[in-house]
Formats: C-alpha cells, structure tokens, sequence
C-alpha cells in the first residue's frame, strides 16, 4: 500500500471510522459553529449570513498606480484591500536612501510622507472599505498615517477598519523586516495595539501570522503553534501594561497559510480556533466571547506554486481557496500563478480573484457552516493536529518561550531545519509536486510566454524621489523636527509613543526621519546567525 | 572549499539561502552565511576577508542585476575577480543571460533543484573540489 503521511510526518490510515473519536466528548470539543471553543467556525450560519472577505495582497510602484490597481479590483468586486510596501518603506527607507536603490516601488508601493498615503487611498472610502497594511517595523508610523488620512476624509475614529499586520515576531523569525532589537520592537507593537484599543476601536491592531513562518520552511503544526505562542507574548504584553484581557483581546487577529493537504490545513484551523478559545477563556480568563475567537485571514501560500508549468498553480489555487472555505475562513486571499516569476500582472491578480468568487458562488462550500464537520476523519485529523500543535508549544517553552526562542535564534535555526528537511523530502519525491519530481513535461519552453513579466522602471523611484523633496521643501520643517525631537526624547523614557509618531506623522516627517529618530534610541536588531 | 552565501539589499527572505547553506555544507563544503541585508560591500569585504572560492547571491526582491552587478564591480576593485558568484532566487528567465554578461558564474531560477546547485559549487572550477 502507498505510504501517506502529513507534512510532518504522522501516518495516515487508509480508512477512519468510530473506533478513531473514542474517548472524545463531541459536545465539549466539537460543539457547534459559533460556539465556544469554535472548533467548527466562530459564527452560527458562517457563510450564509456573511461571505469570507476577498482581499488580494497588491502594491506596486508610486501611489498613484497602486491606487488604480486597487479601483481596477473593486470595480471587479474584490471589497477590501490588502496593501503591499516596497522594501524601503518596510523597513523605514526613505526613498533617496542609497540603500534603497533598485528597491523603489518594486515589491509594493512606496511611501515616505503622508502625502503618499493621501495619494494612495485617494477616492476610496475609509469608512466603507476595510484595509490590512502589510507592515510590520515601521508599523506605527505607517497605521498613524492611515489615521491621519481616514480623519482628512472625515471618518469618525470609530468608523475606521484598518488591520495593521504590526507582529514583528515573526519577521525576526521569518521575512526579515525588523529594525530595532526586538525588546524595543515589541514596545512598538504594544503602543500601536493599546492606542488602538483606545482611540480606533474597530481597528485590528495586530494580525498574528504563522503565515510567514510556515512559508520560510516549518511545518503546518509548527506553524499554528508559533502563532498561538506569538499572541499569548503580546497578550502578556498587554497585560503586563496594565490592560485587562477584554479591552483588546476581541481585535486581535490572524494570518495563516494554507497549501498542501486540504484535510490537514482544515485539521488545524479547526484545532487552532479550540487551543486560542481555550488559552484566552481559560488561561487568560477573557469573558468578552469575542476574547474567544481566532479570526483569521486564510491566504494561500505562494510555495505551493511552482515555476515549472505556471498555469498549473491557478489549478492549485483552486484547491486552496476550497480548503480555505472549509477550514473557516473570515478573509481569503490567494498568490497569483505567477509569483515564482514576476510581481503579478493586473491579469494574474483577477483570476486569483475570480478563483475565490468562483468557489463562494459555484462551487458550495459557502452552504452550510463547517460541512466537514463530523467525518471520521476530519474529527481525528483535528484531534491529531491539536496534539502535535501542543507539542510545539512545549518545544518552544523548552526553548525558554517564544520571544527568548527567537532572540538567540533557535526557533529560525528550527525553522531552517524543517525547511531543509522539506527540500529532501521533494527531491526523494516523498512530497509529491506535479511538474517538479513527479508527471514531468517539458513545461519550461513554455512559461517564457505563459507569464507577463513586470518591468520594474526606474522611473518610479525618480518621481517619488522628486516628490519626496518637494515635500521635504514645503512642509513646515520647524514642526517637523520639534516633533522628531519630541519622539526620540520619549523614546528615551516609556511612555506610549503613538502620540509623538501621529504628530511627526503630521508635521509630514518622512518615514526614513521617524526611523532614524527611534534608531537613535534603540539601536538595531543584530541577527543571530545559527543553523 | 569555501563559500560564502550572502542576502544582499533589502529583501527578508532567507528560506533559500539558508537550504542551499546546509546542503552545501553537507557536501562537505565550508559555509559562511552571512545573515539578511548586507550590502554589496558588505558581502565583497566578507568574502576577501574570508577568503572565499565563491558567493552565492539568494535575492528574491527583483534587484538581482543591481545587487550582482555591485557585487562583482566590487570583487574587481578589491583584484578579487577570481571568486566567483552564483546567483539564486526568483529570477526571470529574460534576466539569465543579462545576468551571465554581467560576468555571474552560474544562474540558478526558483525551482531549481538542490542537487544541481551543489553540484555547481563543487565543480566551480571545472573539477570536483570536494
């Protein structure tokens, strides 16, 4: 018989049945969507009261052509958004860094004052479209320019609905774009969640993702538990401050992947959504049943895509769109077909697009709540999941928790381990990958013409250089200092810095200034290179 | 043998990198890996310093033909033009010969596989120097 196994490593039975839910309570760990612990979903009718939103992840270039890329995907009924920055703005650049160099506007779009983030949401209502930021180390400064926008448009603090991804865990994990050291990092990711939770109410301040981790090589019960590891440290965080659990507990937020085995993936958000409603309930004590809920956004991971035979990972993001509808998710977001490429093409962005709406208008999965729930299988998979995620969590409490497991390295050392391991197991054909170890064509003569590639112009990066100097010239430059000065002086002390970041923010600062104002404090993060 | 692999510019991503540094140092090649966002001088100093046979560039951003064209106008600056520089990532197939001109070794695209790349190391100067 042909050996199956999950990403890391169980066995799979051929057949499941009664015997594999013996001495599990259905009422107390299955329960009913909607219902505490939300192993099946964390709303009653699911998809028939509200769809999954689509988001697709986009930016590019100046502004101005993010901003048409972004009406061009709500004219087509994408209704919120999900915005990309270019390397210099993730990692506080201005953008006449020459450290920015070739980097302008390339992986997303690029922002250095205000007035680009004016320019970016230009015509689109803040308090009707819901907006995720892709950022993390320059967090603050960027969702503070949000703020200031949404208030231009005159939308009351209340209305606006931004998600700022603002875990800066995982990018010293996974991703890379962290600054400061990481104890002055996390300072930042609790000024942003508890300024939210004050001023911004339905804001999502913080979008804890496993996402990145599992994307940089761990594995899919690995990726869960760094996620539940890295929100219980900033609920901690939060506490440690003086927050009780209620206040900030309900906009807490998730980013998880989803490629592979469509069992497994819905394997582990189900028991994903059991451990957070259980760690919140039972051992932070949240009341609120909004502390309870593990709302996340499911986006399908671009390593499942291949290089070879490009068309192919549109068939691919099919499966994950439907294993994202039936692992319970609350936004959705799928990697273009030709991402081992090129940054996406206007054309690849609308089939990923069409791929979601075609799985929640056609193909059923948006019928009922949690449809897989009750199979033999799906039910023990959960279980099996639930026990592999909880012996993550105790390897990384043997690493002395998540936050030192990530200071000395150890967890990216494991991280570089599981993704290594993965290249073996693709290359003896134990993971099988159509077109790669396995049915392989001659797809390579073809690709050339099956992707249109993005030419990156240098042009960009001029006007945005020549924007950013105009403004530089224009603005009030004594406001913009005094207020620089004042961030770096309470940088020096602890209280909450939003307040110093959404007046520099003001006075039209630009990001590289405001970075340079807390790195004067803080110093940089050094890497702690082992594997 | 002696490599260094190097994440040149901006780009956070060190999956590959990090898979290529272990495979080649399970062939029994000695690895330097020098950590996210080095700059092209940066990693031209580490490698004279280290006195490497070759970098290998993982550089997924786009900015391969910048980041690898510093790099090897650095390497002839310091009259160490002898080391040479494989450069993997997501590069697409119409920058493979820009890149080969520029005076890079070996291109090595998303997708290739592990055993190709190791092999490109040890046989860097046309022989296996295991």
């Amino acid at each position: 018989m042909r050996d199956a196994r999950l990403h890391g490593g169980t066995p799979i039975k051929p057949v499941y049945g009664p015997e594999d839910l013996a001495g599990r309570d259905a009422d107390q760990d299955i329960g009913r969507p909607g219902e505490y612990p939300y192993t099946r979903g964390i709303h009653k009718a699911m998809y028939r009261d509200r769809l999954w939103t689509m988001r697709q992840y986009i930016g590019f270039g100046t502004p101005a052509e993010t901003n048409a890329r972004f009406k061009y995907l709500m004219a087509h009924g994408q209704d919120a958004l999900n915005v990309a920055f270019d390397l210099p703005t993730q990692l506080g650049l201005d953008s006449d860094d020459p450290r920015a160099e070739g980097e302008v506007g390339r992986v997303g779009m690029a922002i250095d004052t205000l007035a680009d983030m004016e320019e970016a949401f230009a015509g689109i209502p803040l308090d009707k479209v819901s907006v995720s930021l892709t950022i993390n180390g320059m967090a603050a400064p960027i969702t503070a320019m949000y703020y200031a926008v949404a208030g231009q448009q005159g939308v009351a603090p209340d209305r606006v609905v931004t998600t700022p991804q603002n875990d800066i865990l995982k990018e010293f994990v996974a991703r890379g774009t962290w600054i400061y050291p990481v104890d002055p990092s996390l300072r930042l990711v609790a000024d942003l969640i508890e300024f939210s939770a004050k001023h911004y109410p339905r804001s999502n301040p913080v979008s804890v993702c496993g996402y990145h981790i599992r994307e940089a090589g761990c594995t899919t019960a690995q990726e869960m538990a760094y996620g539940l590891a890295i929100a219980r440290a900033y609920i901690e965080l939060m506490l440690a401050r003086g927050m009780a659990v209620d206040e900030f507990a309900p906009r807490i937020s998730f980013n998880f992947t989803c490629w592979g085995k469509i069992f497994e993936e819905v394997g582990k958000f189900r028991a994903g959504r059991r451990l957070y409603a259980r760690m919140l309930r039972e051992h932070f004590g949240a009341t609120n049943p909004k502390s309870w809920t593990f709302r996340t956004l499911i986006g399908g991971g671009g390593s499942a895509f291949t290089v070879q035979e490009p068309e192919n990972n549109i068939v691919r993001g099919a499966y994950i769109a439907l294993a994202a509808a039936l692992s319970g998710a609350q936004t959705m977001a799928l990697p273009t077909y030709d991402e081992a490429y090129t940054i996406p093409s206007a054309k690849a962005q609308l089939i990923a697009l069409r791929t979601m709406q075609i799985c929640a208008e056609e193909s059923g999965a948006a019928d009922t709540a949690d449809p897989l729930g009750g199979s033999y299988y799906v039910e023990a998979l959960t279980n099996e999941m639930e026990r592999l995620i909880g012996e993550e969590l105790a390897h990384v409490e043997r690493m002395g928790g998540i936050v030192e497991a990530v200071k000395t390295g150890a967890l990216q050392a494991e991280v570089a381990r599981q993704a290594y391991l993965f290249e073996h197991k693709l290359n003896s054909g134990e993971i099988p990958k159509v077109g790669v170890n396995c049915h392989v064509g001659d797809g390579a003569a073809e690709a050339d013409h099956a992707v249109e590639l993005y030419t990156f112009d240098q042009k960009v990066a001029d006007a945005q250089v020549a924007k950013l100097a105009k403004i530089r010239r224009e603005r009030d430059d004594r406001a913009a200092r005094s207020a620089l000065r004042r961030l770096s002086d309470e940088a020096r002390g602890t209280s909450n810095l939003m307040p110093a970041i959404v007046e520099a923010v003001r006075a039209y600062a630009t990001l590289g200034e405001i970075n340079r104002a807390l790195k004067d404090v803080f110093g940089e993060h050094k890497e702690p290179v082992k594997f | 043998m002696k490599v260094l692999i190097a994440k040149p510019g901006l780009d956070g991503h060190d999956r590959g990198a990090k898979v290529v540094a272990q495979a080649l140092r399970d062939a029994g090649i000695e690895v330097v890996y020098s950590g996210l966002k080095r700059t092209p001088d940066e990693i031209v100093q580490e490698a004279v310093q280290e006195d490497v046979d070759a970098i290998g560039l993982s550089i997924l951003s786009g900015a391969h033909l910048l980041l690898s064209r510093k790099v090897l106008d650095g390497l002839r600056a310091h009259g160490a033009e002898d080391i040479k520089v494989i450069v993997g990532g997501i590069v697409p197939p119409r920058d493979v010969n820009p890149l080969r001109e520029l005076g890079v070794h070996r291109v090595f695209p998303m997708g290739t596989p592990l055993a190709d790349i190791v092999t490109a190391f040890k046989t860097i100067d046309g022989e296996d120097r295991r």
